[in-house]
């Protein structure tokens, strides 16, 4: 059964979400690759409608974790809850299904396909008809293809991209792409949304913006989202609270103001300072 | 009317294919029926129409799906053997041969789809070069096996044996034997059940494109592990291409054996498999007009330039070479967009459709 | 006795798979493409030293030595005209192109040379060891077979492993951008690998129709694609894996042949094949290799 109350040394639950079970529990989470501990002793609390923030120096095993929750890679380690559920045994597709969707860092869509097709197929299983019923063109394929058309463009509108739903994926600009990502994994209707440097490749007006958009899809669809990024203004902007993880290990947690003033964050990015 | 409106490239594409297949139909009929066709190439109608099946449904594995089959003749062996011994059953209490024919098709599509799903089940963990050939091997055990398969029909009904022909039969006939192959088929293919087949193929790969599940089988082509982010399962929709692909492949074979009255299973060897892949590289991958255009011409035209037919490999060798360069390598693809560009009046907008047409 | 017969013979025919196999295994390791046309490279060199020695007299050792000559070439050629172009292109392309070149050389070969069956004069004399007061007979070329692939063997570990140029081979199939980076021309050890895997198939070729005379423009094709297997069933891109690989399947086919079917012994072999490969994806010694996501 799901907590009602999350652990507070390692929750970074805003008042908002307090007393209500935290979409997401990680605890003790890690992998190793051929000895090495990639991730390590990995725990993260997430609030039913947070915004949070994971940063840290490149190769510090971000994606991993990333990967970790996604399924992608099974966790030699540590249990994941969703929801309160254990994840545990299942595989990325399930994972998707139990609710959580994700964007990749090095963008993957389907690129031969047309925007709206990639949302659609976001959209494949909560679109409901059978193979058959498909070939065959019975009125539940017309019914339900037409609902997913308008909902592939009611979410692509979110991005004021529904004029751009007959391109294909590949030819849309970088940060189109990036969105059109996003808006695909909310097509799945996760619960928690992952996102990997959302902004990369983003000018500052575009990220201004896409801040914005990640705070309007979390008050619209009221889910978690936890965010990985570089760009710092954005991260200390929306996130609600935030973990930093250097060499496969949290350092540090807290809200953007105790991040930002935690000697162990600064000296994992910045270095440590010579002592004379 | 809002469907028309909303009728997009690819549904009106789709309808250009189904229109093309339609008037070639009523042009051959036409010429049958003025006698003005050539022996030769009525001879070739049934063969060019079982070819077209087999390339549009490889066409849906390579194109669609993006994996590389080279067993394709594998089940269309699977479907000719099949589907002729079922004939052969079915032409004992029924005189209608259409009726023969169909059902005779329905079983070597089934038996096909069978030998797919247990190639694919095992194959389909696999992908890019080590599926290529294992499903060469596939293909090639295939052959194996029915080159020494014996089966007989007698009052008693079936019997089967392997590797040596030791049926005890009383009277009744051989039916397949060993690598002899089948003897003494019913010829009961026809034109027009060519063109049939031709069309539901058509049809059933047309509507799985444009549907939920035909999405998933291209998303998997161009990118699994997104496709596995959203929730789509690779395994079975790759099942899924595999096994329509090869109950095509089925039906394509039984049309095939039935227009002969001899046909010996190397026939359907890795050749035979290249040379569907020959008409669909050519045609275009995920293009099924291409696919139809090229397995009609490069099955009429051998024969018509019989003198130059120790070239006809060769030349198809170069095809597949130059047509895989050209389309994929970005200095020559570059001076061929722009070489196209200049002699088109309209240049072509963005393309919304990917696998159809 | 006849078990023992069988089984030298497994071996010598697994050691002509396993010399086919290292050129798929070397090719595959670098430049990441399965050279379908690798198996044709091997009746070129068939061809080649087969005018060579019986049509213009010359001395079989410099018979074999103007094939690997002519094979290298060929090889590089090959590499530089049809897979170069496509360093960039999807696996799928890259595959169709070499399928299309394996087309290419049978059908040139039956141009230029016919598809009526040459009769291959073996470059090992003829000639058999009696061993057991003859009850075991094993004929040079068996001998020869099993003792070149041994040397061979050994040379190419040693050269991969000591050299330089092994090294920056290794390099080029971790890492091709690194090993650019580290100033290795990848381009120029790509033709390299061709050009060994090419010289060994025409040592291949010879062996294989000084066993099995009967040569015709589709000699190579049934071999390479086993010996491809050889090299998939040993783990792909290992060189000791194409040596175990081969030499199993030899052993495999033979013992088929000898005790089950002559007519489903090539089903066999690829039976066994697709067993491996479902029970382990990655061959006997090969790495796994996971995509970055």
């Amino acid at each position: 059964m799901a907590k009602m109350v999350p652990i507070p040394s390692t929750g970074l639950l805003t008042e908002r979400d307090l007393g209500k079970a935290p979409i997401l529990e990680a605890t003790h989470l890690g992998i190793e690759f051929g000895g090495l501990k990639a991730v390590d002793d990995f725990n993260i609390t997430v609030g039913r409608t947070e915004i949070a923030g994971l940063i840290g120096p490149n190769g510090a095993g971000k994606t991993t974790v990333f990967n970790l929750l996604t399924k992608v890679y099974q966790p030699t380690h540590g249990t994941i809850l969703l929801d309160g559920k254990d994840t545990h045994g299942m595989n990325a597709i399930q994972v998707n299904k139990a609710g959580i969707a994700r964007t990749f860092q090095n963008i993957r869509l389907f690129n031969s396909l047309t925007v709206e097709e990639n949302v659609k197929l976001g959209l494949h299983n909560h679109t409901n008809y059978s193979t058959l019923e498909g070939i065959l063109r019975m009125p539940k394929y017309w019914q339900e293809e037409k609902r997913a058309h308008e909902r592939a463009l009611e979410l692509l509108s979110i991005f004021d991209m529904q004029d751009l739903a007959d391109h294909k994926a590949g030819s849309l600009p970088y940060g189109a792409q990036r969105r059109l990502e996003i808006v695909r994994a909310l097509a799945t209707e996760p619960k928690l949304l992952l996102l990997d440097e959302p902004a990369a490749g983003m000018n500052p007006s575009e990220t201004a913006e896409l801040m914005e958009n990640i705070r309007k899809i979390r008050d619209t669809f009221q889910i978690a989202i936890l965010l990985i990024e570089h760009d710092m203004q954005l991260v200390m902007n929306i996130c609600e609270g935030i973990a930093v993880l250097n060499y496969g290990k949290i350092i540090a947690k807290g809200t953007p103001e105790e991040i930002q003033a935690n000697p162990q964050v600064i000296e994992a990015y910045l270095g440590k300072k010579k002592e004379d | 009317m809002n469907y028309l409106k909303n009728m997009n490239k690819t549904t009106r594409s789709n309808m250009v294919t189904y229109l093309m297949v339609i008037v070639a139909f009523v042009i051959v009929q036409g010429m049958i029926a003025t006698g003005s066709i050539s022996s030769s190439l009525k001879g070739q109608l049934v063969p060019i129409c079982a070819y077209v099946v087999m390339a549009i449904s490889l066409n849906l594995t390579v194109g669609i799906l993006g994996e590389l089959s080279l067993g394709h003749a594998g089940f269309m062996s699977a479907g000719a053997f099949s589907g002729v011994v079922a004939a052969q059953c079915f032409s004992q209490n029924i005189d209608n041969p259409v009726i023969v024919l169909i059902l005779a098709m329905i079983v070597g599509g089934i038996v096909a789809a069978i030998v797919g799903v247990l190639v694919g089940v095992p194959v389909l963990r696999l992908s890019g070069d080590y599926l290529a050939i294992v499903t060469l091997a596939f293909g090639e055990i295939i052959k194996g096996i029915v080159m020494n398969l014996y089966v007989g029909l007698d009052a008693a009904g079936l019997h089967f044996c392997m590797i040596k022909n030791t049926l005890e039969m009383d009277g009744g006939k051989m039916l397949i034997n060993g690598p002899m192959g089948l003897i003494g088929v019913p010829r009961i293919a026809t034109f027009v059940m060519g063109f049939v087949l031709v069309m539901v193929c058509l049809f059933v790969i047309f509507n799985l494109v444009n549907s939920k599940s035909g999405r998933a089988i291209m998303a998997l082509r161009d990118n699994k592990i997104a496709a596995q982010s959203v929730g789509i399962n690779v395994t079975s929709y790759k099942l899924m291409a595999f096994v329509i692909s090869a109950a095509m492949a089925g039906m394509a074979g039984v049309l095939f054996a039935t227009n002969f009255s001899t046909v010996v299973a190397s026939k359907f060897d890795i050749n035979t498999s290249i040379l569907v892949l020959v008409f669909v590289v050519l045609g275009g991958l995920g293009s099924m007009r291409g696919s139809i255009i090229a397995a009609t011409v490069l099955t009429v035209l051998p024969e018509m330039l019989r003198e130059f037919s120790e070239y006809r490999m060769l030349v198809y060798a170069i095809v597949l070479i130059v047509m895989m360069i050209a389309t994929n390598n970005a200095t020559v693809k570059n001076a061929l967009d722009g070489f196209a560009r200049k002699f088109s009046f309209k240049k072509k907008s963005e393309k919304g459709e990917n696998a159809n047409g | 006795m006849e078990f023992l017969f069988n089984l030298i013979s497994g071996i010598s025919l697994g050691s002509i798979y396993a010399i086919i196999a290292l050129g798929y295994t070397m090719v595959y390791g670098i430049a990441k493409m399965l050279n379908f046309a690798h198996g044709d490279v091997i009746m070129v060199g068939a061809y080649i030293c087969f005018f060579a020695t019986t049509r213009y007299g010359l001395n079989p050792l410099l018979g074999v030595l103007l094939s690997m000559v002519v094979c290298t070439m060929l090889g590089i050629i090959i590499e530089r005209l049809a897979y170069k172009p496509l360093r960039q292109a999807p696996a799928l392309a890259v595959l169709i192109t070499a399928i299309g070149m394996s087309y290419f050389l049978q059908n040139s070969a039956q141009l230029l040379w016919s598809s009526s069956p040459k009769v291959f004069q073996s470059v090992v004399g003829k000639g058999s060891i009696k061993l057991f007061d003859g009850a075991l007979s094993i004929s040079f070329v068996t001998v020869v077979t099993i003792l070149v692939c041994v040397i061979i063997m050994i040379a190419l570990v040693t050269f991969v492993n000591k050299t330089r140029i092994g090294k920056s081979m290794r390099a080029v199939s971790e890492d091709k951008g690194a090993a650019q980076l580290m100033g290795i021309n990848v381009n120029s050890t790509i033709s390299l690998t061709f050009a060994i895997g090419s010289a060994l198939a025409a040592i291949a070729g010879v062996l294989l129709c000084s066993a099995y005379p009967n040569l015709v423009p589709t000699t190579g094709a049934m071999p390479g694609i086993k010996a491809f297997t050889a090299a998939v069933f040993g783990g792909i891109g290992s060189i000791p894996g194409a040596l175990i690989g081969g030499i199993l399947l030899g052993i495999i086919e033979i013992f088929a042949k000898a005790y089950i079917s002559t007519q489903l012994s090539d089903a066999i072999v690829f039976a066994v094949l697709i067993v491996v490969l479902l029970v382990k994806p990655t061959g006997l010694l090969g790495k796994k290799v996971s995509e970055k996501v």
